[in-house]
């Protein structure tokens, strides 16, 4: 037996834009699009026949695109591999693939173990069946024997909490119970190889962190684990090794952090500012819409590195399209391990407790100099309404930078070029005084 | 709970399940190529699923109604009443000597069944596009299952027919046990057509449009109110391309005893039949590719 788990050779993935744009086609579009090129064809037969064909071929070529391109690589069994990209690179593609839910234009992929895809939670879930029902319904689409599913059973409801309710409609559950099931069904699936999607990671905090835990035990196992996600810090945090892929083609492979601060420091991700330029896309509640996120110098430059001596200033763009309500608007702050660094809220005097009204904002917040530590950030907005308390904008993880050390000796680190801990690196004000002159020096 | 707790939960079950595991198999993705390859050894494989599937399926469609499993004889029921009155009454349509409820109810009951399976396992892929959408399993399952689920419905409306022929003092004859015989062909009617109206259905909407409007006619084209006897005889072996007069023949011959369906019109339907599932199932297979990204 090889200790290669999985092995991809060549793979492509072609889609027709058509098919992708529509989703629902009627057979009337379909006759009269098929009218058409049959007359276009027919117009084509007066022509010489060369160039009927090169029309023709230059015509499939625009209607096509490669979502995946000859993408190459070996996965060890055992191994964590985190999947970055851009949206639209090519990693729901590549996922699709190894899930076998589409089949590849081109090229193979070998896997040798059992697979389990957890695209998403509770697929097949059926509101009207009780809790135990949907357990059975969802192991068993997710591959499960109805054996495993039986001795599991009360591992599972166990896990779920969700004792009391086994045999209660699912309909009657909270949403946090249906969440809460749905996942320990998916955690007590037992394969060699997992292919998770960050989607997974929805809900609460507490969730997020349950679906992580339990990737990180997965991986504890000796399992070999794709995770595609967005999640940088997860990435990093849980994956040994990462894939970056760009407009479908592998462009980077190796350890997690060098391949997340390539992709960081490329243009690919010019990750340290967000500007909705259509307002129809911007992120919206129903007071606020999120206009621009970003993090700049004092002298207005957008720039994804700081020197650890110089404030960053941390900026929201929003525009409130309803007058009277009162804001609250916040940053969060991450590190790459996903610790937070703080929470803060805007507290500029002008606005405080005062409704506002209908234009566009701008909230600025200071990170003073010599505060953050070296290493690479998270940057999270929320907007909120206040009275009644509804959440307007709520942008995760959607700006990072980072911090950087020149060592030029007048920083927290001193003249000191080692590792120093902690999240953050105040420039404390120390003093050390000589007290006395005079000591009993012990003779040894 | 804590993260702890749970990573325990998940080390615990896994000591529990490695002497279980099956021998590792690999396992190669790649475009297929044989036009012909069904995959009969993954339907197999995921067997369980579509046991899981077809209970699915007849769990939920009782739950929360007030009388539950008696709609399944409510139906054929009613119909029959139906029919008695307007055609076998009112149009005095004739039943070839034999008493109407038995004559239309052992015509309806097969019919049901069919045109049950016929809506849903049209309707089954994009029903469950969720599943379509993030999970592989043999989507042939989907079609097969609701083909097969009704099945339930009709055996049990079956006592209400069989209650009606004890009424009507009309004997049983060894005759009944090649009722599943028929009930199969019925099956496989409803499987061919599927297979298209399915897969075809995820792709272009008007299919659920279309189909109880064909279910509609087709039952006409169908010797339920009326007997075969009433087909000019030149045109029966058309007539008979129609599977379910094969299917319905069989069930008047076998609990009427009415004369055996033509040999003729029963192999001409097989043959056709069989045809039509072949062409079916490659057809399936081949536009099952696209199902996650159109459905």
């Amino acid at each position: 037996m090889s200790d290669i788990a999985v092995r991809i050779e060549g793979l492509s993935k072609q889609y027709r834009i058509g098919a992708r744009r529509k989703d629902h086609r009627t057979l009337r579009d379909h006759l009269v699009s098929s009218l058409k090129s049959l007359w276009s064809r027919n117009g084509h037969i007066a022509l010489p026949r060369k160039a009927g064909s090169g029309e023709s071929e230059r015509m499939a070529a625009s209607d096509t695109f490669w979502a995946l391109q000859d993408v190459s690589f070996e996965v060890k069994q055992g191994e964590t591999v985190g999947i970055i990209g851009r949206n639209g690179a090519g990693k729901s593609t590549l996922l699709k693939l190894l899930s076998r839910i589409t089949e590849p234009t081109r090229g193979r992929i070998e896997l040798d173990g059992r697979v389990a895809a957890l695209l998403e939670v509770g697929t097949g879930f059926h509101s009207e069946l009780t809790g135990r029902e949907n357990i059975y319904l969802n192991g068993t689409i997710l591959g499960m024997k109805r054996a495993d599913i039986t001795r599991e059973l009360d591992k599972i409801v166990a896990f779920a909490e969700v004792e009391q309710f086994l045999d209660t409609p699912v309909k009657r559950y909270s949403s946090g119970m249906t969440l809460r099931l749905a996942f320990a069904v998916a955690a007590h699936l037992n394969p060699e190889i997992l292919i998770i999607d960050e989607v997974l990671a929805v809900g609460d905090a507490s969730f997020q962190k349950k679906c992580l835990g339990k990737m990180e035990s997965v991986a504890n196992q000796g399992r070999t684990i794709f995770f595609v996600s967005h999640n940088l810090p997860a990435v990093t945090r849980l994956c040994g090794r990462a894939i970056l892929l760009d407009e479908g083609k592998l462009c980077h492979d190796g350890a997690s952090h060098t391949v997340v601060n390539a992709y960081l420091h490329s243009e690919l991700g010019t990750m340290s500012s967000r500007e909705w330029r259509d307002p129809l896309k911007a992120p919206r509640g129903e007071v606020v819409r999120l206009r621009a996120v970003r993090v700049r110098t004092k002298d207005e430059q957008v720039t994804d590195k700081f020197d650890i001596r110089k404030p960053v200033g941390l900026e929201m763009e929003y525009e409130v399209l309803k007058s009277g309500y009162k804001l609250m608007s916040s940053f969060e702050l991450h590190n790459e391990e996903s610790i937070c660094i703080f929470d803060s809220i805007d507290f500029d005097p002008v606005w405080r407790g005062r409704v506002r009204p209908v234009g566009r904002y701008r909230s600025t917040a200071w990170i003073p100099g010599n505060y953050l530590a070296e290493g690479t950030f998270f940057l999270s907005a929320f907007i909120e309404t206040l009275d009644p308390h509804v959440t307007q904008i709520r942008e995760l993880q959607i700006v990072a930078f980072s911090v950087v050390d020149t060592c030029e000796g007048d920083s927290a680190r001193g003249d000191f070029a080692g590792a120093l801990k902690g999240v953050v690196r105040p420039l404390l004000d120390w003093s050390t005084v000589l007290h006395t002159e005079s000591i009993q020096v012990e003779r040894g | 709970m804590g993260l702890g707790d749970m990573r325990q939960a998940i080390g615990a079950h896994a000591q529990a399940k490695e002497s279980i595991n099956p021998p590792r198999r690999k396992l190669i993705i790649e475009r297929r190529r044989n036009l012909f390859d069904i995959g009969w050894s993954a339907l197999w494989e995921y067997r369980e699923l579509g046991y899981i599937l077809v209970w699915r399926d007849i769990t939920v469609r009782y739950k929360q109604t007030a009388i539950g499993v008696a709609w399944v004889l409510l139906q054929p029921l009613m119909m029959m009443l139906i029919f008695t009155v307007v055609f076998g009454k009112m149009a005095k349509m004739p039943s070839d000597g034999i008493w109407y409820p038995a004559f239309s109810m052992t015509g309806l009951l097969p019919w049901i069944y069919f045109s049950q399976a016929v809506s849903r396992a049209g309707e089954s892929v994009v029903a469950n596009a969720n599943m379509v959408r993030k999970i592989y399993f043999p989507r042939l399952w989907l079609p097969l299952a609701t083909v097969l689920s009704p099945l339930v419905d009709f055996a049990l409306a079956m006592i209400l027919l069989f209650g009606l022929l004890i009424y009507a003092g009309i004997p049983l004859t060894w005759k009944v046990v090649t009722l599943p015989a028929f009930i199969l062909l019925a099956m496989l009617t409803a499987l061919g057509l599927c297979l298209f109206t399915s897969a075809l259905h995820a792709k272009y909407r008007d299919v659920g449009h279309t189909i109880p409007f064909v279910i509609q006619i087709w039952m006409y084209l169908t010797p339920i109110v009326y007997p075969v006897s009433l087909v000019p005889e030149q045109w029966r072996w058309l007539y008979g391309l129609n599977p379910m007069v094969g299917v319905i023949e069989g069930f008047r011959w076998a609990l009427l005893g009415r004369a055996a369906p033509d040999p003729v019109v029963m192999v001409e339907s097989i043959v056709v039949l069989f045809a039509v599932i072949t062409a079916g199932l490659v057809y399936f297979r081949q536009m099952e590719r696209q199902f996650a990204d159109i459905v």
